[in-house]
C-alpha cells in the first residue's frame, strides 16, 4: 500500500473530478460545473484552462471577465502546488497513457523495440505553434484538435467518435513511443512545464540517503529530471516534472519526498 | 561533418517539421470550422466571432431545462466541443429567463443583446435562425388544414400567421397558408418539431443561409421610416456631351474612325 499511496491518490483525484463533472450533468450537482476547459466551482468560482485563454485572446476573441479570472486563478494554483500537477493529478488522458504504460511493462515492448527518438522538445513546437494557428487562423486551434478536450468533454457531455482519441493516445503509447503524449507532444503539458518551473511544492533529493538503486528512474515519466538522484542533494528544479510522486513511494531509502522547493538549492557533492 | 553544418541541418529539419506541422493542422481545423447550417443558443455572436470566443466549457448545455443544446462531438461534423441544437430533436422553447445565456463565461453569448432598453429579459430579440416553409411539402398549401407550426409558435400571429386564400380547386374551401415573417421569427424550431409530414415542411436554417438582402440603394417611398434614410441625399444630375454628328452620318460614311 505504501507503495502505492500517491498513485491511490492520484487516481481519487482523477475520477472524483471526473465524478462530479458528470454529476453536474446527470444530477444537476453544482460543486464543479463544465469541463477542464473552464468551469464553475460552487456556482461562482471560475476556473478555466490558462492555454486556451492565450490561443483564444491570439485569435481575435473579445473575452468576458469571468474566465480571465478563471484562468489567473488556475494559473496562480498550479504555480504553487506544480504546473505539471495537472498533468498526474487531473488530465484525463493520464489515465489513459498509464494504461499503455503499464501494459508496456507488462509486456516488454520496451526491451523488444527499437529506439524511435522523438525529442521532448516537440511539445514546445507544438505549444508556440498552437498560438500562432490561433492568431493566423482566427479560431483557438489546440482546443479544435485537443485529446484533452474531447476525452474530458467526452465523458462529460457524450463521447460521440471520441473514443478513436482514446485508442489511438493508447496505441500510440503502447506501440509507438514510451510517454509519447504526455512527454512529448502535448502542448497543455508544456504550457503547464513553464510554469513549472516557479512551482513551490517540488521532490526533493536526499543524496545521502540514496543508494543508487535507480528504481525512481525506471518508473519517472520524465527521467531527465531526476538527474542529480545519488549525485546531489536538492529540490527537482524542472517543470517537466508532474509531481506524480511515483518516485517517492518506490523509494526504498527514503532519499525523496515532497518539500517546499528549497530556493538556496543545496549542491552539496555525495561523499562517495 | 562540422558543427555549423549540423547546425543549420538541424534547424532546417526543426522548421521544416514544424511547417509540415502547421499546415496539416490549419487544413484540418480550416475544415472542420466550416459548418454553414449550424443552429446556436440564443444570444451567439455571429458565427465567426462566436467561434474564436467559444471555450467550450458546455455551462450552457447544463443550464439548459430541455436538454435542447448538445455540444458537438467528434463524429458530428461539427465545430468539436460547440453547443448546437437540432429543432426536429428537441427544439429551443424561449425560457422567459433565457437560463443558457448568463452562464457564458466567456461572452460567446451575448447576454446584452438579449435585453431591452429597460435591462429585462427580451425573449423576442434572440436571433437562432429563421424558418423556412416548403410549400410544395407543406400539407395546409395543399388546401389541408393543418396549422400545426401556427399554433406551435411561442409568437403565434407574429412570426407565424395563416394567410387565407380561397381554394378554387373546391370552390367551397380555404387555404390557411402558414407564412413566417422573417423579421420576427427567432428560429427556436417549435414549428419544425410540431410539423406533420414525415420530413419537417418548415424547418430552421441560419440567418446566413436562409435570408436575403436587397442592398442600401432600395428605399420604401411609402415608408417614412425608410424614407428618412435618403433625408439628406442631394440630387445630382450629370450631363453627357453628346456627339453632334448624327448617329446615321457617323455609321454610314466613308470618312474613317
Amino acid at each position: 500500500m505504501k507503495k502505492i499511496r500517491f498513485m491511490i491518490l492520484r487516481r481519487l483525484t482523477q475520477f472524483g473530478l471526473l465524478g462530479l463533472y458528470i454529476g453536474a450533468n446527470v444530477f444537476g450537482w453544482t460543486v464543479l460545473q463544465g469541463n477542464l476547459s473552464s468551469s464553475l466551482l460552487f456556482e461562482t468560482i471560475p476556473l478555466t484552462d490558462p492555454y486556451a485563454i492565450m490561443q483564444m485572446t491570439l485569435a481575435g476573441a473579445v473575452l468576458g471577465f469571468d474566465v480571465l479570472l478563471g484562468a489567473l486563478i488556475i494559473t496562480l494554483f498550479y504555480l504553487i502546488i506544480g504546473g505539471r500537477a495537472f498533468c498526474a493529478w487531473v488530465c484525463p488522458v493520464n489515465l489513459i497513457t498509464d494504461a499503455a504504460n503499464k501494459l508496456r511493462r507488462v509486456l516488454g515492448i520496451s526491451q523488444v523495440q527499437k529506439r524511435v527518438y522523438m525529442s521532448r522538445a516537440i511539445r514546445f513546437w507544438i505549444l508556440g505553434l498552437g498560438l500562432l494557428l490561433s492568431f493566423v487562423m482566427g479560431v483557438a486551434a489546440f482546443e479544435m484538435i485537443s485529446p484533452i478536450s474531447m476525452v474530458h468533454r467526452g465523458t462529460v457531455f457524450g463521447m460521440g467518435l471520441g473514443v478513436g482519441a482514446i485508442i489511438v493516445i493508447f496505441l500510440f503509447d503502447l506501440f509507438v513511443h514510451e510517454n509519447g503524449w504526455c512527454g512529448h507532444l502535448c502542448p497543455l503539458g508544456a504550457f503547464y512545464s513553464l510554469l513549472g518551473r516557479f512551482s513551490l511544492i517540488r521532490v526533493y533529493h536526499d543524496a545521502e540517503a540514496c543508494t543508487a538503486c535507480m528504481k525512481c528512474k525506471e518508473v519517472c515519466p520524465e527521467k531527465e529530471v531526476l538527474h542529480m538522484v545519488a549525485k546531489r542533494s536538492e529540490s527537482v528544479v524542472m517543470g517537466e516534472c508532474t509531481n506524480c510522486g511515483r518516485c517517492i513511494e518506490v523509494c526504498d531509502d527514503d532519499a525523496l519526498g515532497f518539500s517546499l522547493k528549497k530556493f538556496a538549492t543545496q549542491t552539496k557533492e555525495k561523499s562517495l | 561533418m562540422n558543427e555549423r553544418r549540423k547546425f543549420i541541418l538541424s534547424m532546417a529539419r526543426g522548421i521544416g517539421l514544424a511547417a509540415m506541422g502547421a499546415l496539416a493542422w490549419s487544413a484540418y481545423v480550416g475544415e472542420v470550422r466550416s459548418a454553414p447550417l449550424i443552429l446556436r443558443p440564443p444570444g451567439a455572436l455571429p458565427e465567426s466571432d462566436f467561434l474564436r470566443t467559444c471555450i467550450k466549457c458546455g455551462l450552457c448545455a447544463l443550464a439548459c431545462p430541455y436538454e435542447t443544446l448538445r455540444l458537438a462531438a467528434p463524429g458530428d461534423n461539427n465545430p468539436i466541443g460547440t453547443p448546437y441544437f437540432v429543432p426536429r430533436e428537441i427544439p429551443c422553447y424561449m425560457c422567459e429567463d433565457i437560463p443558457c445565456v448568463p452562464v457564458c463565461p466567456t461572452g460567446a453569448l451575448n447576454e446584452a443583446s438579449l435585453r431591452n432598453e429597460a435591462g429585462a429579459w427580451e425573449i423576442k430579440k434572440m436571433d437562432m435562425g429563421v424558418a423556412v416553409v416548403d410549400v410544395e411539402a407543406c400539407v395546409a398549401f395543399w388546401g389541408i388544414q393543418c396549422d400545426a407550426c401556427y399554433r406551435a409558435c411561442p409568437l403565434m400571429d407574429e412570426a407565424i400567421y395563416l394567410k387565407y386564400e380561397k381554394n378554387e380547386r373546391t370552390g367551397k374551401h380555404a387555404f390557411l397558408k402558414p407564412v413566417v415573417n422573417t423579421n420576427v421569427c427567432t428560429g427556436c424550431g417549435l414549428c419544425e418539431r410540431a410539423c406533420i409530414t414525415e420530413k419537417p415542411a418548415i424547418f430552421v436554417l441560419p440567418n446566413a443561409i436562409a435570408l436575403g438582402k436587397v442592398g442600401d440603394h432600395y428605399i420604401k417611398g411609402w415608408d417614412s421610416g425608410d424614407e428618412a434614410r435618403v433625408a439628406g441625399a442631394k440630387a445630382e444630375t450629370t450631363q453627357t456631351q453628346i456627339n453632334e454628328k448624327s448617329a446615321v452620318d457617323s455609321l454610314n460614311s466613308d470618312e474613317g474612325f
